[in-house]
């Protein structure tokens, strides 16, 4: 998916094509605009692309066609270590046998900086991921979160404007990951550099990015912010791929502006509103997330379609309810209702009527 | 139920009461034995057929017992005799070597000495061989006295016999002569030889009583022939000589009553014409060479039991009357082929770095299908003899060779001026480096493996050249592995014998072809020892310092 309505465009990725094997495409046709200053997440399932996306960002994989441009310039040609970006690797990527210091210090070294700037930039760099007191260790005797933090520092520590992180976070716990993502986020902001950040994780996604691209077989599905990507999926790989989400098969009955309805497999006629069908006819996959979906009568809209549900399976999950019904045939249809006190729990086997508002409905592709 | 707060009052118990280590130790013992059972036979057989054999040839560099038991009259007599000074030995030292020598001469031990003392003084070996032959004329003179101008009976063997046997019987001296033929032979002497020297004649005659024992030893068990029936040894007859030149002896025999004792009274009746006894005048006379001062010097010097005699030569050093003492020049080599093989060593080691560095980071990097192929290229040398891969280099370096041929061929070399590529060092550094190649390769190419691709992407992606990323970020990484390959390559290197052999020529051979030909030709070997001692010592003393210097738990062969 193009996006060409980005000004001031810092990095361009132009029709970009790469092919490892002659055969396949591995990026087909890739067109991706970055501003200065945004946080850019590159999410997908493994063997989407993304990380090769990276990669040829970075210098390590050259585009089998096209042109990737840095603030203007086609960088295809310039070697890795001439682009001046920095770079966050899976595993951190620390050099054993330096310091925490002489980590930070190498990049400085290597730019032919002087001694006294170098110590002062390394130490403002541990400062700013508040590791000041570990620049005599070595990589082997920090945690994976105090590593994180130093590669981190590494990658900033030559005022790179553009740096690249391929699954930073991947080998964190659950806690210190979370902790990590807001760190991140936080110090790319204070910076106002330019990131490029890979993940599968999509909930680091939604939460670190200005916008998310979601990358299928190759291809950008959708690029946007996090919450038009969640609420508004523009087909259903996305639909599916980020966060939880119902789906019901049907075919198209009519469309009437931005309202449509379904009827779906078993008969039963639901309202959606139309993303990508276009006429009435055609085989439709109606996406709802669990938490959209409504029991309790009182606040359903009048005039909707409902839906007659089967109680499955109730579980608690604390802050939570997440309960899976039996729903015009599909019996993995899930709905989750937050644990207020007059929250009703569901007992299995209860029969319930489920519906939602239109508009909350997308009706994608099949 | 005990309570808890009790058992920390003493020493942890067990819930039997008995102590918790003892517990322990208990129940582990079983386990450990069990699995020292597991490796005893292996621990066995490398402790009888390798530690044992070698620990008793490096024993050899030291043990030094063949004058002293070749020669112990001799060795005691030295004792006074000032080996620094210019004055030869006297006349009881001369008249201890007639009858050792004379013994070890019946024993064919004297050239053993010979060869062995020559190691330290050379032409000592063909003055023992000679002496041992003259010995016996030295004898004669006072038998041919005995029987010609005194009576004929003091040639006849059953006379000797008769007037020596006795009872009650000396043993003392019978022990004494078996002990001695015993070190001298390394027989065992034990059993019935048919003869017991007499107390009363021994008493008279001492010297002659335990030359004759030693001779009847000898004959009966040696030779296996009956005593009475033998002539004595002319050493008897020289030490019968020696017993009547003695202060005293002709008054003792005037009230000796045994068997004989006419015959000695006639003997002594007679004795103004005995033909003097200087042992020291005979030995000049057997070879002027035993007036050498040098030669006494040099049994005197290595008389003693242990010597650091062979280490002192395997370093180029000798000991003099004064210690120890450099070798001339023109006959100093050793410190010079440690020196070699060393320093080659080090250049074989070198272009092993140097060739299978590249290699072993082509195994590391290419993808594992290709990888594999070379790696059965790098492994194909172990497959074909070690003799094969040394002699194609023959074929591929001498004159009339491969190499030579094409440079001809091409016109860089003139045909009257082939290079000379084998026989000497270069052929030995060449064929060495390819033969030790692979053990550099391995154990680089295994740590190698264990670098991840992202640490040189990184350093690229931080601003660092390829050339900076390789020196600053993989080099230092993969310095364990050519710790572990080079101290392989260097200790293989240092004791290579078969391809310096081969390839060496004169100028390219090691230490360790010289400690073979001492060990297979010149039968030195406790200097053989000596060289194999120091050359295991250089070896540990390197891998000491290597380990201060790099730790040897930095070196990896794998993983």
């Amino acid at each position: 998916m193009a996006d060409k309505n980005v000004d001031n465009a810092f990095v361009e990725f132009d029709r970009v094509q790469k092919s490892y094997d002659g055969e396949t495409l591995v990026v087909k046709d890739l067109n991706l605009t970055l501003p200065r200053g945004e946080f850019l997440t590159m999410l997908g399932p493994s063997g989407s692309g993304k990380t090769t996306c990276l990669m040829m960002l970075a210098g390590f994989e050259t585009a089998t066609y096209g042109d990737i441009r840095l603030g203007g310039v086609s960088i295809n040609n310039i070697p890795p270590h001439k682009r001046g970006i920095g770079m966050v690797f899976q595993n951190y990527a620390l050099f054993p046998h330096m310091t925490v210091a002489e980590n930070l210090s190498f990049p400085l070294e290597v730019r032919k900086m002087g001694k006294s700037e170098r110590e002062q930039k390394v130490k403002r760099a541990l400062d700013m991921v508040q590791m000041g007191a570990f620049g005599g260790r070595r990589p082997a005797q920090l945690s994976g979160g105090q590593q994180q933090r130093i590669a981190l520092a590494r990658a900033l520590v030559f005022e790179a404007e553009l740096v690249l992180m391929d699954e930073p976070l991947g080998a964190l716990d659950k806690q210190l990951r979370e902790h990590m993502q807001f760190e991140i986020k936080r110090i790319a902001d204070d910076l106002g550099i330019t990131v490029v950040y890979v993940t599968h994780d999509q909930t680091e996604a939604l939460t670190m990015s200005d916008r998310v691209a979601v990358f299928n077989d190759g291809r950008i599905q959708q690029l946007a912010p996090p919450d038009k990507l969640y609420e508004e999926p523009e087909n259903s790989f996305v639909a599916q791929f980020i966060g939880e989400n119902n789906t019901l098969e049907g075919v198209v009955q009519e469309i009437n502006g931005n309202r449509a309805t379904v009827q779906l497999d078993g008969g039963e006629v639901i309202d959606a509103k139309p993303v990508n069908v276009s006429k009435p006819g055609e085989r439709t996959r109606v996406s709802i997330r669990p938490e959209r979906v409504e029991y309790n009568k009182d606040r359903l809209q009048e005039g909707v379609h409902t839906l007659k549900a089967e109680v499955l399976e109730f579980i608690y999950m604390g802050d939570i309810f997440r309960t899976r019904l039996k729903v015009a045939g599909n019996d993995e249809f899930i709905i989750k209702t937050r644990n207020a006190p007059d929250q009703v729990r569901l007992q299995p086997g209860t029969q319930i009527e489920i519906g939602w508002l239109p508009e909350d409905c997308h009706a994608l592709d099949a | 139920m005990t309570d808890a707060t009790q058992e920390q009052t003493g020493p942890m118990v067990a819930a039997d009461g008995t102590p918790l280590k003892k517990s322990l130790a208990r129940s582990l013992r079983n386990q450990k034995m069990r699995a020292l059972a597991l490796i005893a036979p292996l621990l066995i057989f490398v402790l009888l057929t390798f530690l044992a054999p070698i620990f008793d040839m490096l024993f050899r560099s030291v043990e030094n017992q063949m004058v002293s038991d070749t020669l112990p009259e001799t060795v005691a007599a030295l004792d006074s005799w000032d080996a620094s000074g210019t004055e030869e030995p006297g006349e009881d030292v001369f008249r201890a070597l007639y009858f050792d020598l004379f013994l070890a001469a019946e024993a064919k031990e004297h050239t053993k000495l010979g060869t062995r003392l020559n190691y330290e003084q050379v032409g000592i070996s063909s003055l023992f061989r000679t002496s041992g032959r003259s010995l016996d004329d030295v004898g004669e003179v006072w038998q041919d006295w005995l029987e010609d101008d005194v009576d004929e009976i003091w040639g006849e063997g059953s006379f000797w016999y008769d007037m020596m046997s006795g009872e009650p019987a000396d043993e003392a001296v019978l022990d004494d002569a078996r002990d001695r033929m015993a070190t001298l032979t390394g027989d065992s002497m034990r059993g019935d030889i048919g003869f017991a020297p007499g107390e009363a004649i021994s008493a008279l005659l001492p010297r002659t009583a335990r030359e004759y024992a030693a001779f009847a030893v000898f004959t009966a068990i040696e030779d296996e022939d009956v005593v009475a029936e033998e002539d004595p040894w002319e050493a008897v007859y020289a030490a019968f000589a020696y017993d009547l030149s003695q202060p005293g002896t002709a008054d003792a025999i005037g009230s000796y009553t045994g068997t004989g004792a006419d015959q000695l009274q006639a003997v002594v009746a007679q004795l103004d014409t005995m033909p003097p006894v200087d042992f020291k005048a005979a030995f000049a006379a057997i070879d002027q060479d035993w007036m050498s001062v040098e030669n006494w010097a040099a049994i005197k010097v290595y008389s003693s039991r242990y010597t650091s005699g062979y280490f002192l030569n395997a370093v180029d050093m000798q000991l003099g009357p004064d210690g120890p003492e450099a070798r001339p020049e023109n006959q100093q080599i050793y410190m010079m082929l440690f020196r070699r093989t060393l320093v080659m060593s080090l250049v074989i080691t070198f272009s092993c770095i140097a060739l299978g560095y590249p290699v072993a980071w082509l195994l590391a990097n290419l993808p594992a299908r290709r990888a594999n192929l070379l790696m059965i290229l790098v492994l194909l040398p172990f497959w074909t003899s070690l003799l094969v891969r040394t002699s194609a280099w023959k074929v591929m370096l001498q004159q009339q060779g491969v190499i030579n041929d094409v440079l001809v061929w091409l016109g860089i070399v003139a045909d009257d001026a082939r290079l000379v590529m084998i026989n000497n060092q270069f052929g030995t550094i060449v064929a060495m480096t390819h033969i030790l190649l692979p053990f550099m390769i391995l154990p680089l190419y295994s740590v190698m493996q264990t670098i991840p691709p992202s640490y040189l992407r990184a350093a690229k992606s931080l601003g660092a050249n390829n050339w900076t990323a390789f020196w600053r970020v993989y080099f230092p990484q993969s310095v364990p592995g050519i710790g572990a390959g080079s101290i392989l390559v260097f200790i293989l290197a240092i004791g290579y014998y078969i391809t310096p052999e081969l390839v060496g020529g004169t100028t390219g051979t090691f230490i360790s072809n010289r400690i073979a030909y001492h060990i297979s030709s010149s039968l030195n070997w406790g200097l053989a020892a000596a060289l194999g001692t120091i050359l295991l010592l250089v070896v540990l003393l390197l891998y000491w310092v290597y380990d201060r210097i790099v730790g040897i738990d930095n070196v990896k062969l794998g993983g």
